[in-house]
């Protein structure tokens, strides 16, 4: 039961190889095994949506996935959100402008939510928006200025541009 | 907390995830969408010696239109898909009404039919869907296969008919008749969580406007998705009409309906919510049954 598998993801366009147990969960893979501490672990039961990553291109609960799944596949993290390290992605630059985190727990999660959202409806109205992060809690912003900052992201445009994303 | 240790094998066709399963039984799962089975596993409700995943099997993701009418749905297709698939909006309006209900984004990215089906959870969507279109599901084992009409495969609180051999591998949805319209409505707390109660309605007219039948099935309403058959029939050679909507949402909310509460609503709340809904519900398939406006239809 404790047999070891072989896996190789793409993760932000790097090669990963590691040997997995099958119970790892794909959270606990990117954070302790391969250091991508930006993938936030809150409930590990699906509720919270602060463990968001991008898989092929959708967003996905990583805590409800096992890193064995993503052998063969291309994941994005947040850590590959931005063009360089110096940067901010256009859609973190408006959380930042229009104070859309405190504590910053949830933040990986909702901008791994909103990235792939915002790339298939770029002009959301409110409540599309509100829809789209359905799936995420977060405990200090009362949610009205992620709004307003995927608004304002919205409105620049300019979404696709920076991302290392993959197809 | 994490998962107890299991093994993992991941079959390239249905016949090695058959053969797997038909080797261990009980003591093997299949892996879907994992967005029930992994969370059950991480709190250690579930423990499995063996999964099966069966997320590889390409050739049970599909949605292709019957040639005899209706829908053909692999068990494998990710409730994203069936969220934006054309066919199932022009094939089955009733389905597409549900699928923005059925959990978060994130979760119908990888959740399957499939998989929502053989949970049977009572306040899933899904189940409620099948049963009010009267689907067929097809099941296969390394033995063989049978169809199983829905309002017999769903055998109460997260049970089913399937054996342990067992895999469901196809959802067959029959055409609707003509002059049908079929609505879905629940209520929950936020857009995705599981809802304190839900119905579908389908109901057909006659060629003078009648009601020629009906269908309400209701979810979070008892330990499956629940056919209020009497409410139903009650409508039955009836004008549709508001008196008559008010006649079966009330029989169904207060004697065929069986809700138990939960920390968000007592049962009497419940039934509040069903007789509401029923009514809504009820008029909304009667306007669409009457070519009136319908959402999911293409214009
Ligand atoms: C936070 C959260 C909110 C949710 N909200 C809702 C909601 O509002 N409404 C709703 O309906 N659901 C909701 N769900 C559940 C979600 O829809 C699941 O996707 C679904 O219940 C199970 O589908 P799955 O493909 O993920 O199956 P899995 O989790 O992989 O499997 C579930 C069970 O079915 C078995 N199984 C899977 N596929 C088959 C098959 N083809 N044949 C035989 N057995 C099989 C598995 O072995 C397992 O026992 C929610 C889940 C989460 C985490
Ligand atoms: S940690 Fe994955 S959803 Fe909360
Ligand atoms: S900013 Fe603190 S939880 Fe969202």
């Amino acid at each position: 039961m404790n047999a070891r598998h072989a896996i190789s993801v793409t993760i932000n366009g790097q090669v990963y190889a590691r040997e997995v147990e099958a119970r790892l969960l794909l959270s606990d893979f990117l954070r302790h095994e391969l250091g991508l501490s930006g993938t936030h672990v809150g409930c590990e039961h699906g509720v919270c949506g602060a463990c968001t990553v991008m898989f092929d291109g959708q967003p996905v609960r990583s805590c409800l996935m096992l890193a064995v799944q993503a052998n063969g596949h291309a994941l994005l993290t947040v850590e590959g959100l931005a063009a360089d390290p110096n940067q901010l992605h256009p859609l973190q630059q408006a959380f930042r402008d229009a104070h859309g985190l405190q504590c910053g727990f949830c933040t990986p999660g909702f901008l791994m939510t909103l990235v792939p959202f915002l790339a298939e409806n770029p002009n959301p109205t409110e409540p599309e928006v509100r829809e789209a992060i359905s799936g995420n809690l977060c405990r200090c912003t009362g949610y009205q200025h992620i709004v307003d900052a995927v608004l304002l992201a919205a409105q620049r445009g300019n979404l696709g541009a920076a991302s290392r994303e993959l197809d | 907390m994490k998962p107890a240790p299991f093994d993992y094998a991941a079959p390239d066709s249905l016949e090695a995830a058959l053969a797997l399963k038909a080797e261990h039984g009980d003591e093997a799962k299949f892996l879907a969408g994992g967005q029930s089975l992994v969370p059950a596993m991480n709190f250690r409700l579930v423990q499995a010696a063996l999964l099966v995943d069966v997320n590889p099997l390409a050739e049970l993701d599909f949605v292709w239109p019957d040639p005899a009418g209706g829908l053909r749905l692999g068990a494998m297709v990710r409730q994203r898909r069936l969220e934006r698939d054309p066919l199932v909006a022009r094939h089955a309006p009733l389905l597409f009404e549900a699928m923005p209900c059925v959990a978060h984004p994130q979760i119908r990215s990888r959740g399957t039919l499939g998989g929502s089906l053989a949970h049977a959870d009572p306040a899933a969507e899904l189940p409620v869907i099948v049963l009010a279109l009267d689907a067929r599901l097809r099941v296969q084992s390394a033995h063989g296969e049978r169809w199983i009409p829905a309002a017999d495969f769903f055998q109460g609180l997260f049970t089913t008919v399937l054996t342990p051999e067992e895999m469901l591998v196809e959802i067959a949805l029959p055409a609707l008749p003509p002059r049908t319209g079929t609505s879905f409505l629940e209520f929950a707390r936020r857009r995705g969580d599981y809802a304190i109660l839900g119905v579908a309605a389908v109901v057909s007219l006659d060629e003078r406007g009648g009601c020629l039948q009906a269908r309400l099935v209701y979810l979070n309403a008892g330990d499956g998705p629940l056919d209020a058959r009497q409410a139903a029939e009650l409508l039955r050679g009836r004008p549709p009409t508001p008196a008559a909507f008010l006649a079966a949402a009330n029989h169904a909310a207060e004697h065929e309906i069986a809700p138990t509460g939960n920390v968000h609503a007592t049962p009497a709340y419940q039934r509040h919510l069903a007789r509401v809904l029923t009514r809504r519900a009820l008029a909304m398939a009667v306007e669409r049954a009457r070519g009136g406006s319908d959402p999911a239809s293409p214009a």
